[in-house]
């Protein structure tokens, strides 16, 4: 019952059974994939600095660190459930029960997925689906794609498959409608995408970063952006054009797109089909949380942080006594930023357990999550910060508001 | 044709040499061993794999990480399995998802 349970082996589960087992305690992690890693297996990608940020080369070295300090990783294990029981977490899986008083849950994000007429049609993927098949099983998810969808994640995966040899036709944005307002509307997509300049060694820089400064200039770049796109990594980005269509009889044999307007309509009669073998669907991330939800955590809608969190406080602690969050789940930001927040939450189980040794190590983790955020190579929403910021202060209300039920 | 990435200018290169043998809808097909059945299928071509319950319409990987639950197989006579988390073993028994007998609907007169 000492033992520690985390639920995720990605890069935020890991680092905090890294510290816990390193503080001398016991730990166990589960996890439903057949690898060690999560989403930090797929990336792929080259830093400032010249060096490649390889992620089952991060991933390796933080199992096999894992592993060398007697930390239990099993893998292939869903959990289908959790409640607390007698003063314990109760964690359900196919197989076995487990019990601990320390329960983390490191269990990232998923992909917001935007509908489109034909996406049940087998080649018709998520991004990060030809991500995984790519990078880490090493199959082409096809020949030539289509990306729908204009996000960081969809950039940087578009870059991957052309490291590959696979061929991307075009990344366009999917046709708006009620589910995927802003990732159909241009004018959204392109603020969205002034941000991730820096990644494009290409006339995208001149044209994202220098000309969009104003609202006006905005509407001019949207107005007179290039129908066939401005090329990045050799890929064009079709900003005024939409996917209305994916088309094949029983798999995918291409895409109707069409030109639209500076507001993300169709212009009737600009309809033409590119062929692709595979289709990719970049609706952005958001936070996997479910079992935060069955266990009665309070939420929280953040738009700067992909979606609903669950309530924590800088120490990675949930309202509810012994449940812990780190990484995606409490909001999506990069690799390096999870593995921070894992640290942080190892360390306040640890002091917890410990009855507390650890709150020097604590603040400084913390400080560390702030300076890694600062300094991060991808950020998912350029006001993350404001959102972690509405976030403690929800969490100060919600115990403003705890007090006086006590009071009462 | 799709195909593996033996080479990569940036990640190792793969060991294509540990080769388990396993079916899929009866037919023979070769798999490296512990990758995931999703992989393996797509290496041999294999995009579909089952079809809509009611429809028949024919479905896919979508999210490849477990989330989705659109790549329902059934293995070794276990329905529902999710072909992106298992890794294929020698010998393994793999069907694709079909179509339901009945066509679920309410029969009763006001409904109609």
């Amino acid at each position: 019952m000492n033992r520690v349970i985390v639920i995720g082996a990605g890069p935020a589960g890991l680092s905090a059974a890294i510290t816990i087992a390193e503080s001398g305690y016991e730990v166990l992690i589960l996890d439903e994939y057949m690898l060690a890693g999560g989403r930090l297996l797929g990336q792929l990608y080259e830093e400032e600095n010249g060096k490649w940020w390889n992620g089952i080369k991060e991933s390796k070295n933080l199992h096999d660190k894992a592993i060398a300090l007697g930390i239990e990783i099993r893998l292939g294990t869903p959990v289908s459930n959790i409640e607390k029981t007698d003063g314990s977490w109760v964690i359900y899986t196919d197989e076995e029960t487990y019990y601990t008083h320390h329960l983390l849950l490191a269990t990232g994000a998923a992909e917001v997925p935007l509908p489109i007429p034909g996406w049940t049609l087998p080649g018709v993927m998520s991004v990060g689906a030809a991500q995984v098949m790519t990078n880490v099983h090493r199959v082409k998810p096809g020949n030539r794609g289509v990306i729908i969808g204009v996000n960081v994640l969809s950039s940087a995966i578009a870059m991957e498959l052309k490291l590959a040899d696979i061929d991307v036709a075009c990344i366009t944005l999917p046709k708006k409608n009620q589910v995927n307002k802003e990732s159909g509307n241009p004018m959204d997509v392109m603020n969205s995408l002034l941000h991730v300049s820096h990644m494009a060694p290409s006339a995208f820089v001149k044209f994202g970063s220098k000309l969009m400064k104003n609202e006006f200039m905005k509407k001019m770049g949207i107005t007179f952006f290039p129908k066939s796109g401005v090329k990045m990594w050799d890929i064009p980005i079709m900003l005024r054009k939409a996917v209305i269509n994916i088309y094949g009889e029983n798999t995918v044999e291409g895409v109707t797109i069409a030109t639209i307007n500076a507001s993300g309509e169709v212009i009737e009669g600009t309809e033409e089909n590119i062929s692709a073998d595979f289709v990719c669907i970049a609706g952005g991330l958001y936070p996997l949380a479910e079992l935060a939800a069955v266990a009665g955590c309070p939420f929280y809608y953040i738009e700067e942080l992909g979606g609903y969190v669950p309530l924590h406080n800088e120490r990675m602690e949930t309202v509810l006594d012994g449940l812990y969050v780190a990484g995606n789940i409490t909001g999506v930001e990069g690799a390096k930023v999870a593995i921070s927040q894992g640290v942080t939450a190892g360390l306040a189980i640890a002091n917890n357990l410990s009855g507390g040794k650890q709150e020097v190590e604590i603040k400084e983790a913390i400080k560390r999550i702030e300076h890694t955020r600062d300094n991060a190579f991808i950020q998912f929403h350029p006001a993350v910060k404001e959102g972690k910021q509405k976030l403690q202060q929800y969490w100060e209300e919600y115990g403003q508001q705890a007090k006086v039920e006590v009071t009462i | 044709m799709t195909s593996r990435i033996i080479n990569h200018p940036v990640l190792d290169k793969v060991d294509d040499t540990d080769i388990v043998t396993f079916t899929y809808n009866n037919a023979e097909i070769h798999g490296l061993r512990n990758e995931s059945l999703a992989a393996a299928l797509l290496a041999n071509n294999i995009r579909t794999l089952r079809v809509h319950e009611e429809s028949g319409t024919p479905r896919g990987i979508y999210c490849n990480i477990g989330h989705c639950f659109e790549c329902r197989v059934t293995v070794n006579g276990l329905q529902g399995v999710r072909a992106c988390l298992t890794p294929v073993q020698e010998g393994m028994t793999v069907s694709s998802g079909e179509k339901f007998l009945t066509p679920v609907k309410d029969w009763r007169s006001n409904n109609e």
